[in-house]
């Protein structure tokens, strides 16, 4: 379970909440609202203040790979440091097989892994992006729209495949403009108002 | 061995050259007539403050003079680092790294030479000191300023990568391992490149110097080798101390890449 206690980010009011094994979350609000501020925040990519408990371990109690490789980010456009996107992905033989099957669930043929990076498209990249933030099983998901560059059969199959990481039990937080997935996938929104009229009640959680 | 003295005259006619250079963009109306000027005249005064001041300083034979000459030469590399930045790391600790990488290579190279290679008593004699850990310093310092250059430039522009390596639970130092090689290829790559093309291409200044002053070619020759020797080597301390300081200067405890440190200038 991920608990989040009086996170401060910008002039957003401190935000609480804590989002269980198998369930999803979603962040919704405008652009410039501060949602990929929240998910980076969380994945304790940018200095802010309070706390963050994974399973009652504050952030802090442990060394940040070891945070961020048990809540994982994947940031909206991802990066690369390799030429193809086989080398940005684990190597250890027992990643191979779950490698194999995520690029299958998500609509990719093997072989795309071997391409140079600059040559895939966005979507491509996009769920290769995915694959490689779920190949270590995180406990922990922090999407940044995940299906922004997709189209509507990919986003499906994404969707899917989140489905089934709630199942297999991981907290998902979500960030998205797509309220169809959001509605669909949800169990709880934290809605952010937009960045010029910010109230200091702007943040709400609402049942689902 | 006899050198031919040069007098204020002769350098008149040498500037005679600078003087149609100054024509050729006025002709051409380059607008460089100015900076050539202030330059030249820049030059003039500093090198003549600088040969008072160490003959001077060469006449005294003091450690605690050759010491403060060497303490002033940093204070005014660390200000050529700082200001030759496109964009700098904020803090003090990051001036004291610009300053402190040079610093410290270009006194470990000068105290090796004079104590082990060349050995002229006492060991700490300016006339061998000061230039040497003069030239230890300038190289360090061209070294140093490309290593922060490459390493900060780089970061801007390859943020998403090193973010989403850091996202999946790299540590600092290997979330920035590629631009840390690139940047020390970088800051190497001239010390390299002259030790390969020294001599084809052009003879080096001190060695120019020497045989003007009437040295032997080829002492002036083995002088250049142990010099570049020590130029290679102190650059190499400057660069790899530059760049992995900027690797902790860049991120923080928490392994995050923090980039609201860097200032444009």
């Amino acid at each position: 379970m991920l608990r989040v206690e009086h996170l401060r980010i910008g002039s957003l009011p401190p935000l609480s909440f804590a989002v269980s094994s198998g369930e999803c979350l979603a962040i919704e609000g405008p652009s410039g609202s501060g949602k990929t501020r929240i998910l980076r925040a969380i994945a304790d990519l940018d200095p802010v203040e309070g706390q963050l408990f994974l399973d009652g371990a504050e952030r802090r109690e442990m060394p940040p790979q070891a945070w961020r490789r048990a809540v994982r980010y994947a940031a909206a456009e991802p990066g690369w440091w390799t030429d193809t996107p086989r080398g940005t992905l684990p190597a250890t033989p027992a990643s191979r097989p779950r490698i194999d099957r995520l690029v299958s669930a998500l609509g990719l043929v093997e072989d795309v892994l071997d391409r140079p990076v600059t040559l895939l498209s966005t979507g491509e990249r996009q769920r290769i992006a995915l694959v490689r933030a779920l190949a270590d099983e995180p406990k922990v998901l922090l999407l940044d729209e995940p299906t922004g560059a997709l189209d509507v059969g990919a986003t499906a199959l994404v969707e899917e495949l989140i489905r089934f990481q709630l199942l297999a039990g991981r907290s998902v937080l979500i960030a998205s403009h797509d309220a169809g997935l959001i509605a669909r996938l949800a169990h709880a929104r934290l809605q952010l108002a937009p960045p010029q009229d910010r109230a200091p009640k702007a943040a709400r959680m609402s049942p689902p | 061995m006899t050198y031919v003295p040069l007098e204020i005259s002769d350098l008149a006619l040498a500037a005679l050259l600078l003087i149609a250079n100054g024509a050729v963009s006025f002709a051409f109306r380059l607008g460089l007539e100015r900076s050539l000027a202030i330059s030249a005249l820049r030059m003039v005064v500093q090198l003549a403050v600088v040969a008072l001041a160490l003959k001077y300083i060469f006449a005294l034979d003091s450690p605690l003079w050759t010491a403060l000459f060497a303490l002033f030469m940093t204070t005014a590399a660390a200000y050529e680092v700082v200001s030759r930045q496109e964009r700098r790391i904020g803090g003090a600790a990051a001036t004291a790294l610009g300053a402190g990488a040079p610093f410290f290579a270009g006194l470990v190279a000068t105290m090796f030479a004079t104590t082990l290679v060349i050995g002229p008593e006492p060991w700490y004699a300016p006339r061998y000191v000061l230039p040497i850990f003069g030239m230890m310093l300038g190289n360090a310092l061209s070294g140093t300023s490309l290593v922060l250059d490459a390493m900060t430039s780089a970061a801007v522009r390859e943020r998403s990568a090193i973010e989403a390596r850091l996202a999946l639970g790299a540590g600092r130092f290997e979330a920035l391992d590629g631009i840390l090689r690139r940047a020390l290829t970088t800051g190497l790559m001239p010390i390299v490149t002259a030790m390969a093309t020294t001599g084809v291409v052009a003879l080096p200044g001190m060695m120019t110097g020497q045989i003007l002053a009437g040295i032997d070619p080829v002492s002036a020759a083995k002088y250049q080798v142990m010099i570049m020797f020590l130029i290679a080597g102190s650059t190499s301390i400057a660069v790899v101390a530059a760049g992995l300081g900027s690797v902790l200067l860049l991120t923080d405890e928490r392994h995050r890449l923090r980039l609201d440190r860097l200032r444009q200038t």
